[in-house]
């Protein structure tokens, strides 16, 4: 990284403890001395096993949450309060369920007090395929297609850093690959910084420009990296293919699969 | 099930067998009386349908001097729930947002919605005379404790996601309430409605009853002096009949207010 253009977003020993509320004694590390850079118009994906804080860097990212220790760096700035420059899409429903679709897309360029709200929010819905389908009311959309709606809401505010929370994993595999694929489009037209968290390891692969190991929590850490080095455009289906995918795959599996085993391991013992 | 016809034929007829039971049991000399001294007795007890039915055909054909009383249930039925909802709301967002004082308060809201507010109606006739004022401040002691508590319930179970995505979005403290804390709060406002309106009703017939000089209440007040138990059940019919329609109102204002509710089995008409 050059020193002239500073990364999109900078986690630099980050830690996050909760402390429960009745009982002060009780405390959980969710993450433990988090270093993590994202370029401006990198795609960075985090995998790592079910329950090892990968929502709370994605937080932390988005300034939702602050650091027990460490700080969060947006484009060389110390973040204070909330991240202004990111867009976040939750990974549960984040719509609003009383306003249609148009007025959830429109809803964050009306909060600026954007004149043009109606006519960009328009625009955005026609984009990710629901341009027939802004006078509904998210109850009366499918699953997918509130996924949709949720992409265009947060790309409409055109944010330089766009963080994503496992967005697609409630969705069936078709409906899936098709929405990767067109999130890798609209990401190849504007080339904005993302921070993409993921338990599906073939969706970081076929998606990043490179992977983050995380280590199953608590304290959960960055145990490796990947740079994904696959030609682009790529199609999220038949990449899949590709012999340097199944190479990286089962690289990247190697590190993942002892902390994915330690993870449920945990989970076991809890319940 | 019944088809729509078939189900109201059902309804209507049940009606008329009660009246038919009503008549057959209370005109005297139709039956021998098996359970009164004489036979005048169930009449005066219960009133006789046809009697009742020509008042109500007197009150509102014949001298069609009720619309005047009903006018004035109807004043302090509105005025009571607009005042209760409106400070309901107003207090269940300050209280839901404010974690301080709603601490402080919780005991006071408490004691105050347990007690019996109706025995406040004989204060509010000496506060507030015994004009409309009484009735409707009667109203908005039942209606308010309703909303109020709605609010603070549905502020509180705002999604922590929307909430997040909203202030994600860009929202202002003011945005989030009103487009997050405000459309949240009024979706649990209209949920209960029915039961606002329907004791906002109440508290302006109740208040009525205990001094008045006009409404229906006050009609039954006077009838009750004189024994005169077929305007009584008159009165007490119109006043059914008048809930039912302030209650089908209300379904067609929520009907519209709210679809972005989700209802079950809900399919696109095409």
């Amino acid at each position: 990284m050059s020193g002239a253009t500073p990364p999109a977003l900078v986690l630099d020993q980050v830690s996050c403890t909760f402390i429960s509320r009745d009982d002060p004694g009780q405390r959980y590390t969710a993450v433990r001395d988090v270093t993590l850079a994202v370029g401006a118009g990198e795609f960075v994906s985090v995998v790592g096993p079910t329950g090892c804080g990968k929502s709370t860097l994605l937080n932390l990212a988005a300034g939702l949450l602050q650091p027990s220790t460490g700080s969060v760096h947006v484009f060389g700035r110390p973040l204070e309060g909330l991240n202004r420059r990111a867009g976040y899409m939750f990974q549960t429903e984040s719509l609003m369920p009383w306003r249609t679709a148009l007025g959830n897309v429109m809803a964050g360029l009306e909060f600026r007090g954007d004149a043009d709200a109606k006519p960009k929010a328009e625009a955005w819905l026609r984009r990710v395929g629901l341009g027939a389908f802004g006078d509904r009311y998210p109850h009366q959309m499918s699953g997918g297609m509130r996924k949709r709606a949720s992409l265009a809401q947060t790309l409409a505010l055109d944010p330089d850093i766009i963080l994503m929370d496992e967005p697609f994993s409630a969705l069936d595999i078709q409906t899936r690959q098709l929405m990767e694929n067109e999130v890798l489009g609209l990401w190849a037209e504007k080339k904005k910084a993302v921070l993409f968290i993921t338990h599906d390891l073939d969706e970081a692969i076929a998606m990043s420009d490179r992977v983050v190991v995380l280590s199953a929590g608590p304290a959960a850490h960055p145990i490796g990296e990947f740079a994904i080095d696959l030609a682009r455009p790529r199609d999220v289906a038949e990449v899949r293919a590709h012999p340097r995918f199944v190479e990286l795959h089962s690289a990247i599996w190697g590190v993942l699969r002892e902390e994915v085993l330690k993870g449920y391991a945990q989970q076991l013992k809890v319940a | 099930m019944l088809s729509g016809f078939k189900l109201r034929a059902a309804q209507g007829g049940l009606l008329a067998a009660v009246f038919v039971f009503w008549h057959v049991m209370t005109t005297p000399g139709l039956v021998p009386p098996f359970m009164f001294d004489n036979d005048r007795q169930a009449a005066f007890f219960f009133g006789e349908p046809l009697k009742i039915l020509a008042r109500v055909w007197v009150w509102f054909v014949t001298e069609a001097d009720i619309y005047r009383h009903l006018a004035v249930t109807l004043v302090e039925t509105l005025l009571a729930f607009g005042i209760g909802a409106v400070l309901g709301l107003a207090m269940g967002l300050w209280l839901a947002l404010a974690p301080t004082a709603s601490a402080i308060l919780e005991p006071y809201v408490k004691a105050l919605n347990s007690m019996p507010r109706i025995i406040l109606a004989p204060i509010f006739a000496v506060w507030f005379g015994l004009g409309i004022g009484s009735k409707v401040a009667l109203g908005v002691t039942l209606v308010f404790f309703i909303v109020f508590f709605n609010v603070y319930q549905g502020v509180k179970e705002v999604s922590p996601v929307v909430l997040a995505n909203a202030r994600m979005l860009g929202a202002s403290n003011r945005q989030l309430l009103r487009h997050v804390y405000l459309p949240s709060a009024t979706s649990w406002v209209f949920s209960s409605l029915h039961t606002s309106v329907g004791l906002a009703f109440v508290g302006a017939v109740v208040g009525e009853y205990l001094g008045s000089s006009q409404g229906v209440g006050y009609l039954i007040l006077q009838a009750e002096g004189t024994f005169d138990i077929n305007t009584v059940m008159a009165g007490i019919l119109v006043l059914t009949a008048f809930a039912l329609l302030l209650d089908a109102a209300v379904g067609r204002i929520e009907k519209r207010l709210m679809k972005w509710q989700p209802k079950t089995g809900e399919t696109e008409k095409l």
